[in-house]
C-alpha cells in the first residue's frame, strides 16, 4: 500500500490538532462492553489535555473511570444520551461544574448536522477497518475480535467532525467493503487490542424475560397493537429495550402468522427477535441504527435487506426523510409516566440519573401509535405518578400506557380507547392508575434535590426541555 | 421487657430484614433503596409496631428491599416475637 | 387456584394481577419449620392490608396436630380469610375439629360463620372417606386432590398420563358432586412442559373438576383456554338464560328456546357455561346479566 493512515493513538491525537477546550466524540455501539472511551480519555489525560468536552452518543456503567478524569479537569463537559452506574451517581451528586447536556439520538444527530454540536475530533471504534479508514461494525477476517453490526450512531460524527480517528482491533486489507464509515471522512487509523466486548452489548437494559409480570405486560401490549387499528398489511414497528417490550414481539408474531399480516419494516435498535421475523418473511426490511445483540450484528453483515441507518436518517426531527416519520407503531419502556402522559426514562425515582433518553422522544412524537409498557410499581417505586421527576418525552406524543393494572389511553386519542374497549381490554383512566399506586405504597416524601443544575435535557428540536438538579444525601 | 438478639425477614425484593438487639430507647438504623422517599415512613412503621408490642428499648437494624408497610409490620413483629419469646397468638 | 409461598412478600403482593380465580397463600409445605412464625405473621398482615382485587383468598394452614395449626387458624381468621385449606385431610372428625377451632376465633371476633373450609385429600384413607369429608361441615366449599403425598402413600409415583391418580380424581369429583360442593385438581410442577400440563387440564376437565391448582402465573392461560366454553356454547347459554328471564317476567313456568322446551339439566349446564365464560375472562360479567 502506497498510502497508509495507520498511526499510534498518540500520533493520531497529535496529528488531529486537538487542543484544550475542544470537543471529542464517541459512539456507544458496544454499550456495556465499550473499551474506546476509557482508552482514549486515559491517553488524553496522560498527554496532559485539560478542559475537554466529551460528546458521546451514550455512556454506561463501564465508563466509571471518567469520574477521575473529571476530578482531574481532563473532562469538564459532557454531552450524551444517557448515564448509568458510578459516573451517573457522582454526577447526580454534583461532580461537575457544568451540567451534562442530554439529547435524544435524533436530537444529537440533528445538533451535529446543524453545527449546534460541533465535534473537533471523533474517536470511533470499528470491528474492521483498512489502512485508509474504510470502517465497519462487521467482522471481515478470521482475526476479528469484535462485532457490533450497525455503526449508525457513529455516522454523523464521521461525516461532520473536523477530524476523524478510527480505532479498530482488526486491520484488514483494502478495500474493507461494504463499509459504514468512508475512508474519505477518516484522517487516522489506530490499531488497538480491543475496541469492545461484543458479549456485553446485550447486557444491561436489554434482556429476555421469564418474569411473569413482563410476560403479562408483553401480552397486553401485543393485544393493544393488534386491536389498535394500525395492525394491518404493510405496517411498520419499533421496539425499545426492556423485557416486556422485547417479549411483545413474540406475541405479535403469532398474530401476524394467524392473520397473514406482514410488516414493511422494523426500525431502530434491532434484536434477534426482529431478525427472526424478518427471516421468516414476516418483516420486509430491517432498518438498523444499532444492533442490540450478536444475532442482529451477524444479520446486518450478510443480509441486503437488513440495512444500516445513521442517527440522522433514523430519528432527526429536522430531516423530513428520517425513518421515524414513516413509523406506525413503537413500543417503549419508562421509568415514570405521569397523569399527563409525560415520560421520564432518564432519572430514577431516587433523583439519581440511571438511564438514557435514546430514541424515546423521537419515536414517540413521530410514530402513529406510541405504546409505553411499564409496571405500575417496581417494588415500592411507583411508575405511574402525578408528575414525572424529569420530563423527557412530552405527553402529547404518548398514546397508550400499558400496566398490569390496566391500560390508559391519552384522551387526545379517543378512537384508540374505543377500539381497545371493543376488543375487551381493560381501559382505565391514568389518574386511577396513579391513585392505585399511591394506595399500595403510600405517599412518598419529596426528593432531596439541591440547587445545582447537574443536567440539562434538550428536546429533539434543540430547545431546553427540563433541568436535573443535584441530589443531596 | 427483656430482649435477645433476633432476626426476621429476607433480602429478597419486596421484603425487609429486621434485626433486633438490646438497646436504650428505640433506635432504628435503616438501609433502604427507597430511603429518600419512604425512609421516614418505614421508620415510623417500625417504631409504631414495636411500641404496640410493648417494646420501648431496642436497637433495630433494618435492611429494606422495597417492602410494603404490611410486610414491614409482619417482619418487625416476627423479629420482636423471636427476641422476647412472647408470641402474639394464643398457645 | 394459584399457590403462593407464604413467606414471600413480593410474590404475594403481585399474585392477583395475573387474574387467578383464587389465591392460596401457603403456610405448610413451602415454609420451613424455622419460618412458620414469620410466614404466619406475613400472611396475616398481607390479608389485612393488600387489596387483592376481589380475588378469593385461601390459606393452606399446617395440620392441627402440629404446633403451628391452631395459631395458623387464629391468625388467618382474624385477618378475614375467605377459605382455610386443610392439608392431608383423612377423616370427617378432623374437619369438625378445624370447624371448632374456627368457631372459637370467630366467636371472639363476633363473626361466626364467615370462614369457609376446603379439604385437601392427600392419602388413600382420605380418598376412601371423601364423601364423609365433603359433608362434614356446612362450611365445606370444596375438596381438592394433593397428588404428591397421595401417590407416595399409594407407593407409586406421578406419571405424565396420571393413571395412578384416576381413582382418586374420580372419587373426589363424585364425592363433591354428591355433597353439592366444588372440586379442584392437584398441581403440575414442571413449568417447562406446557404440553403435558395442557393434556392434564383437558383430562381433569373431562372428569368433571371445577378447576386446577397452579404454581405459576404462566399456567393460568392454559387453564382458562381449556376450561373456556366455545363461543357457540356461550351464545346458546345466553339464549337459554334470556328465555328463563322472559318466562319469569311473564310468570310462566315453562321455558322454551327456539320452540323447544328447556328442562332443568339444560338450565344448570347453561348457568355453568356462563360462569366458566366469565371465569375464563371471555365474557364480561355485565354482558351476562
Amino acid at each position: 500500500m502506497r498510502h497508509t493512515k495507520v498511526v499510534t493513538l498518540e500520533e493520531a491525537i497529535v496529528k488531529s490538532g486537538l487542543k484544550d477546550g475542544m470537543t471529542i466524540s464517541f459512539h456507544h455501539h458496544f454499550r456495556g462492553g465499550d473499551k474506546v472511551v476509557n482508552l482514549v480519555v486515559a491517553k488524553l489525560a496522560e498527554m496532559g489535555f485539560k478542559n475537554l468536552h466529551l460528546a458521546a452518543s451514550s455512556l454506561s456503567d463501564v465508563h466509571a473511570p471518567l469520574v477521575d478524569h473529571i476530578k482531574n479537569g481532563v473532562i469538564t463537559k459532557i454531552s450524551t444520551s444517557g448515564l448509568r452506574g458510578e459516573l451517573a451517581n457522582e454526577i447526580s451528586h454534583g461532580l461537575m461544574k457544568e451540567p451534562v447536556v442530554f439529547r435524544s439520538h435524533g436530537g444529537r444527530g440533528s445538533a451535529i448536522a446543524s453545527g449546534e454540536l460541533h465535534i473537533d475530533v471523533a474517536f470511533l471504534g470499528a470491528s474492521s477497518c483498512d489502512e485508509l479508514g474504510n470502517a465497519s461494525g462487521c467482522p471481515r477476517s478470521e482475526n476479528a475480535k469484535s462485532i457490533c453490526g450497525s455503526l449508525g450512531y457513529a455516522l454523523p460524527d464521521a461525516k461532520y467532525a473536523d477530524h476523524v480517528v478510527v480505532l479498530t482491533d482488526d486491520l484488514v486489507a483494502y478495500p474493507n467493503v461494504p463499509k459504514s464509515i468512508s475512508a474519505c471522512d477518516v484522517e487516522s487509523v489506530v490499531v488497538v487490542d480491543s475496541v469492545g466486548d461484543s458479549s456485553k452489548i446485550s447486557s444491561g437494559a436489554i434482556r429476555d424475560s421469564k418474569n411473569p409480570r413482563d410476560i403479562l405486560l408483553a401480552k397486553q401490549a401485543a393485544k393493544v397493537i393488534i386491536n389498535s387499528g394500525y395492525f394491518k398489511e404493510g405496517f411498520s414497528i419499533q421496539t425499545g429495550t426492556g423485557g416486556a417490550s422485547l417479549a411483545a414481539v413474540k406475541y405479535i408474531r403469532e398474530s401476524m402468522i394467524e392473520k397473514g399480516i406482514h410488516a414493511s419494516f422494523a426500525l431502530g435498535g434491532i434484536t434477534a427477535h426482529m431478525v427472526k421475523l424478518h427471516e421468516e418473511g414476516l418483516i420486509g426490511r430491517l432498518i438498523d441504527v444499532q444492533s442490540f445483540d450478536k444475532v442482529a450484528a451477524e444479520s446486518i453483515a450478510k443480509d441486503q435487506l437488513h440495512q444500516e441507518v445513521s442517527a440522522v436518517e433514523y430519528a432527526s426531527a429536522d430531516h423530513v426523510g428520517s425513518a421515524v416519520h414513516a413509523l406506525d407503531i413503537v413500543i417503549l419502556s419508562a421509568l415514570e409516566v405521569d397523569v399527563d402522559f409525560n415520560v421520564n426514562v432518564l432519572v430514577g425515582s431516587d433523583g439519581i440519573i440511571r438511564g438514557a433518553i435514546g430514541g424515546h422522544p423521537d419515536t414517540a412524537e413521530d410514530s402513529a401509535l406510541s405504546i409505553i409498557v411499564c409496571p405500575l410499581l417496581r417494588g415500592r417505586i411507583p411508575c405511574v405518578v402525578p408528575k414525572v421527576t424529569t420530563l423527557i418525552t412530552p405527553g402529547k406524543g404518548v398514546d397508550v400506557v400499558v400496566t398490569e393494572y390496566g391500560i390508559a389511553v391519552n384522551p387526545a386519542r379517543p378512537e384508540i380507547a374505543e377500539r381497545l374497549k371493543a376488543a375487551g381490554l381493560k381501559v382505565v383512566d391514568i389518574h386511577d392508575l396513579a391513585a392505585k399506586a399511591r394506595s399500595i405504597i403510600g405517599e412518598p416524601d419529596a426528593l432531596p434535590f439541591g440547587d445545582k443544575v447537574v443536567g440539562i435535557v434538550m428536546d429533539r428540536h434543540g430547545k431546553v426541555l427540563d433541568e436535573i438538579r443535584n441530589i443531596v444525601d | 421487657m427483656e430482649i435477645k438478639n433476633a432476626v426476621a425477614g429476607t433480602l429478597e425484593s419486596g421484603d425487609i430484614m429486621v434485626q433486633i438487639a438490646p438497646g436504650e430507647g428505640l433506635q432504628v438504623d435503616l438501609q433502604s433503596s427507597v430511603a429518600a422517599q419512604f425512609g421516614r415512613q418505614i421508620k415510623a412503621v417500625i417504631t409504631e409496631t414495636l411500641t404496640g408490642l410493648g417494646i420501648d428499648n431496642a436497637y433495630v437494624k433494618a435492611t429494606d428491599k422495597g417492602a410494603l408497610d404490611c410486610t414491614i409490620r409482619a417482619r418487625v413483629t416476627a423479629a420482636a416475637v423471636r427476641a422476647t419469646g412472647k408470641d402474639v397468638w394464643k398457645d | 387456584m394459584m399457590f403462593v409461598p407464604g413467606n414471600n412478600p413480593g410474590m404475594m403482593a403481585d399474585a392477583h394481577i395475573y387474574g387467578p380465580d383464587s389465591i392460596m397463600l401457603d403456610l405448610e409445605d413451602s415454609v420451613t419449620m424455622a419460618e412458620k412464625d414469620a410466614a404466619r405473621l406475613l400472611v396475616h398482615n398481607a390479608l389485612k392490608s393488600i387489596d387483592f382485587g376481589g380475588t378469593e383468598m385461601v390459606v393452606r394452614i399446617n395440620p392441627l396436630n402440629t404446633p403451628y395449626g391452631k395459631k395458623d387458624v387464629e391468625a388467618v381468621v382474624k385477618a378475614g380469610v375467605d377459605v382455610i385449606r386443610m392439608p392431608k385431610t383423612e377423616t370427617a372428625d378432623e374437619v369438625r375439629e378445624l370447624e371448632a377451632e374456627i368457631i372459637k376465633v370467630e366467636t371472639e371476633l363476633g363473626c361466626v360463620g364467615r370462614t369457609l373450609i376446603m379439604a385437601a385429600i392427600e392419602s388413600a384413607l382420605g380418598v376412601v372417606n371423601a364423601y364423609e369429608i365433603a359433608t362434614a361441615s356446612k362450611r365445606m366449599m370444596g375438596i381438592a386432590l394433593g397428588a404428591e403425598d397421595y401417590s407416595a402413600n399409594l407407593k407409586t409415583q406421578r406419571t405424565p398420563g396420571g393413571a395412578e391418580l384416576l381413582l382418586a380424581r374420580e372419587s373426589i369429583v363424585v364425592a363433591a358432586r354428591a355433597a353439592g360442593i366444588a372440586c379442584f385438581d392437584t398441581v403440575y410442577s414442571n413449568l417447562d412442559d406446557m404440553e403435558t400440563f395442557r393434556k392434564e387440564v383437558e383430562l381433569i376437565k373431562t372428569l368433571g373438576f371445577d378447576g386446577k391448582s397452579i404454581i405459576n402465573p404462566r399456567q393460568i392461560e392454559v387453564v382458562n383456554e381449556v376450561f373456556a366454553p366455545s363461543q357457540k356454547a356461550i351464545d346458546k347459554a345466553l339464549r337459554i338464560i334470556a328465555a328463563i328471564k322472559e318466562a319469569q317476567a311473564k310468570g310462566s313456568g315453562v321455558i322454551a328456546v327456539n320452540g323447544k322446551m328447556v328442562d332443568r339439566p339444560v338450565v344448570i349446564r347453561a348457568e355453568r357455561t356462563i360462569a366458566l365464560a366469565i371465569a375464563s375472562g371471555i365474557l364480561d360479567k355485565e354482558e351476562a346479566l
